[in-house]
C-alpha cells in the first residue's frame, strides 16, 4: 500500500465508487451525444474535407503551389510537421514517464493525451509525405531491396533517422494506447446494452476478461514499454532538431538544439493538452476526474519547459555573439530584428514571457487562464518554428538571393486542413473511446478518492 | 467425471485478498481471480507466478540492435560504400557514430512490438476472441474467485461453499461441469 501525505489533494473528487467511475466513462458512450458535439464534428469535418481537397490539389499540381521558393526551399511544410509532432510529445510523457515516476495524477489525463499523440503524429507525418511531391514513391525511405542496382537509402542522414524515429515513435505510442485500451473496451462491452455495441466493443476488447496473470503481464507491459518509450520521447525530437543542426545553415547549426527542442515539445504538447481537456472536462463531466489540481500540476510543467526554452533562446543568442563568427552572429541579429522581427517578437511574447504568469498561484489554478495562456503557448510555439526556419534561409549567403516567405492559400488550406483532421479524429475518440484509463483510476481510488481520504 | 466450479463474487478488491488469504491458508487452491483492475498482492497469494515478459522484450531488443547493426553495415560499408566528403567509410566502427540513432530506434520498435504480440498471444487476447469471465460485472466494480471442485479433492462441494459462504461474498455461483 502506498501511504498519502496529508498535503496531498485527492485527485478524484466526489463520493465516487468503483461503479460511478465505470458509469461516468461508459454512458456517454451510451446515450446520445450531446448536440454541441454535432457542431463542432461538423465544422472539423468541413475543414477537415478542405484541407483534404488542398492535399489533393497540392499532391495534383505538385509543391509549385506551395509559397516555396529558390531560397526558401522549407518553409511551413517543415514548421507544421515540427509543430505536431511537438504536440504529439505530450501523450507519451504523460503515459510513460510519468508513470515510471509513480505519478498518479497522470492516471485521469493520460488516455485522452496519447490520442491525441497519435492524431497529431498523424498530421506531422503527412507533411514530410505530401513534401515529397511524388508521394506514391513514399517507400523509398525504407531500405528496401529494388531494381535499380544497390541503391541503398543513405543511414547517414539525419532525414533518414526521423524516418525511424517518426514511424517507431508512431507505432509504439500506438500499441501503448492499445494495451492500456483492452480492458476498458472490456467493461464497456460488459455494461452497453446495445447487441451491435455489445458486439463492436467485444471485438476491439479482443476478450479481455481480466484474470489475475492477466492483470499482471500487463502491469509488466506497462512498466517495460513505458521504460522503453521513455528515452524514445527524446530520441524523436533530439533527432527532429538533427534534421536542422546537423547542417551547416548559420542559425541551424547549433548543438544546443536537441535538449531545445525536447523541452520545447513537451512545453507545446502540455499546451495542446491543456487545450483539449479543458473543453472535454467541463462537456462530458469530468469534473471529478480533471480536476484544478491536474491543470496545476500540468502548469507547472509548462512553466519549467517554457524557462528551459526561454534559457536555449537567450543562450542561442549569446553563443551567435560569442562565437565570433559573423555569419552566425548575423543569422540571430537578423532573426531579432530583420524583416521576420514580429514572428520574433511573438516567439518571445508567447512562449518566455507569458507563461512566466504561472508562477501566480491563482492564474495556474484558474481554467480560464490557463485556456488562454495553453492557446498563446500552442500559437507561440508554432511561431518558434517558423522563425527557426523561414528566418534562418531567408537571408542566403549571396544577397541577391534574398528572399522572402509568403504563404500561398495552399499553404494555409493544407495547414488548418490538418487542424481539422486533428480535432476531427480527436471528437470520435472523445465519442467512442473510454476517456478515462478505467483500470488505472479504479486501482488508485482507494488511496487517492476524496471518499477515502476522508474516512 | 462430474466437476463443480464456484464463482464467489465480491464487490471489494480488500474483502476478497483477505478472502483468498484466509482460503489459501486452510488448504484450499484457488484457480483463478477475475478483477476489473489489477489486484496488488494476489499473486503471491493465489500462487500467480511472476511473468518474464520483460526477458521477452530483452530478447526482441537484442535483435532488434544486432539486425541494425549488421543490416547498416552491409547496406553502407560492404554493398555500396558513400563516400560523403571524404569522411571514413572502409569498416563499421569509423562510421558506428552515425548508425546508433537507427540502432536505437529499431532496438526500441523491435522490443516493443515482440513483446506486446507476445503479451496478446499469452492473453489469448486477440481481436474475436470470446470473453471468458464468468460474469459480467467483473469488469465494473465486482471481484470474482475461481474455484474448481476436483483441485481441492479433499474437501466436500458443501466443505467448499461453507467456507466461501463466510469469507464476506455478495454472491455465489455454482457449475457443474
Amino acid at each position: 500500500m502506498h501511504n498519502l501525505a496529508d498535503i496531498r489533494e485527492p485527485l478524484i473528487l466526489g463520493e465516487k465508487s468503483y461503479a460511478d467511475i465505470t458509469h461516468d466513462v461508459v454512458s456517454p458512450i451510451e446515450n446520445k451525444a450531446p448536440k454541441g458535439w454535432y457542431i463542432l464534428l461538423t465544422i472539423s469535418a468541413i475543414i477537415a474535407v478542405w484541407g483534404i481537397g488542398n492535399i489533393l490539389y497540392l499532391i495534383g499540381t505538385g509543391i509549385g503551389v506551395w509559397g516555396l521558393n529558390k531560397t526558401i526551399g522549407w518553409a511551413w511544410d517543415i514548421t507544421n510537421f515540427v509543430w505536431w509532432v511537438g504536440i504529439g510529445h505530450a501523450g507519451t510523457l504523460i503515459s510513460a514517464v510519468l508513470l515510471l515516476f509513480r505519478q498518479r495524477w497522470r492516471m485521469a489525463i493520460n488516455r485522452s493525451a496519447e490520442a491525441m499523440t497519435i492524431f497529431a503524429v498523424v498530421m506531422a507525418a503527412t507533411f514530410p509525405g505530401i513534401h515529397m511531391g511524388r508521394i506514391w514513391l513514399a517507400y523509398f525511405v525504407f531500405p528496401i531491396p529494388n531494381e535499380f542496382g544497390s541503391l541503398w537509402v543513405n543511414f547517414n542522414s539525419p532525414l533518414l533517422w526521423d524516418v525511424f524515429a517518426i514511424s517507431t515513435y508512431f507505432s509504439v505510442s500506438l500499441i501503448f494506447w492499445y494495451i492500456g485500451l483492452i480492458p476498458d473496451f472490456a467493461t464497456i462491452r460488459d455494461k452497453v446494452k446495445s447487441p451491435v455495441m455489445k458486439k463492436a466493443y467485444g471485438i476491439l476488447s479482443f476478450g479481455w476478461s481480466g484474470r489475475a496473470k492477466n492483470w499482471n503481464r500487463f502491469e509488466e507491459v506497462s512498466l517495460v514499454l513505458a521504460g522503453l518509450a521513455t528515452p524514445l520521447v527524446f530520441s524523436v525530437h533530439s533527432i527532429v532538431s538533427f534534421d536542422f543542426a546537423t547542417s551547416i545553415i548559420p542559425g541551424w547549426h547549433t548543438t544546443i538544439f536537441p535538449p531545445y527542442f525536447v523541452s520545447g515539445a513537451v512545453f507545446s504538447g502540455f499546451a495542446m493538452v491543456q487545450t483539449l481537456l479543458l473543453i472535454m472536462r467541463k462537456t462530458m463531466k469530468l469534473e471529478s476526474y480533471i480536476t484544478v489540481k491536474h491543470v496545476e500540476y500540468m502548469n507547472i510543467v509548462i512553466i519549467v519547459t517554457g524557462s528551459v526554452v526561454g534559457v536555449a533562446y537567450i543562450t542561442e543568442l549569446f553563443i551567435s555573439w560569442y562565437s565570433g563568427v559573423e555569419y552566425e552572429s548575423y543569422a540571430f541579429l537578423n532573426r531579432a530584428t530583420g524583416k521576420y522581427w514580429w514572428a520574433y517578437t511573438i516567439m518571445m511574447t508567447a512562449n518566455v514571457v507569458t507563461p512566466q504568469l504561472f508562477w501566480f498561484k491563482k492564474i495556474r489554478r484558474s481554467f480560464i487562464w490557463t485556456f488562454i495562456l495553453a492557446i498563446v503557448v500552442n500559437i507561440g510555439m508554432w511561431f518558434e518554428r517558423f522563425v527557426i526556419i523561414v528566418t534562418s534561409v531567408h537571408r542566403d549567403y549571396l544577397p541577391s538571393s534574398w528572399s522572402m516567405f509568403y504563404p500561398t492559400w495552399v499553404d494555409l488550406g493544407v495547414f488548418i486542413g490538418t487542424i481539422g483532421i486533428f480535432m476531427f479524429l480527436f471528437l470520435l475518440f472523445a465519442r467512442y473511446f473510454p476517456v478515462l484509463a478505467l483500470n488505472e483510476l479504479k486501482s488508485i481510488l482507494k488511496s487517492n478518492g476524496e471518499k477515502y481520504i476522508k474516512k | 467425471m462430474a466437476d463443480k466450479v464456484f464463482y464467489a463474487l465480491y464487490n471489494d478488491d480488500d474483502i476478497l485478498k483477505d478472502a483468498a488469504t484466509d482460503l489459501v491458508a486452510k488448504g484450499i487452491r484457488v484457480n483463478d481471480v477475475f478483477s476489473p483492475f489489477p489486484i496488488h498482492g494476489i499473486d503471491p497469494i493465489i500462487g500467480v507466478k511472476q511473468t518474464r515478459l520483460a526477458i521477452v522484450a530483452f530478447i526482441f531488443g537484442l535483435t532488434g540492435l544486432i539486425l541494425a547493426l549488421v543490416g547498416m553495415r552491409y547496406f553502407m560499408i560492404v554493398d555500396w560504400p558513400m563516400n560523403i566528403g571524404g569522411k571514413p567509410n572502409k569498416t563499421l566502427m569509423q562510421n558506428v557514430l552515425a548508425f546508433i540513432p537507427i540502432t536505437f530506434e529499431f532496438t526500441v520498435l523491435l522490443a516493443a512490438h515482440g513483446m506486446s504480440l507476445t503479451y496478446l498471444i499469452r492473453n489469448k487476447t486477440l481481436p474475436g476472441m470470446p470473453a471468458t469471465n464468468p460474469d459480467p460485472r467483473t469488469t465494473d466494480d465486482h471481484f470474482s474467485m475461481k474455484i474448481v471442485l476436483s483441485e481441492n479433492s479433499q474437501f466436500s462441494s458443501e466443505e467448499v461453499e461453507n467456507m466461501l459462504n463466510g469469507s464476506g461474498l455478495v454472491e455465489l455461483n455454482q457449475k457443474d461441469i
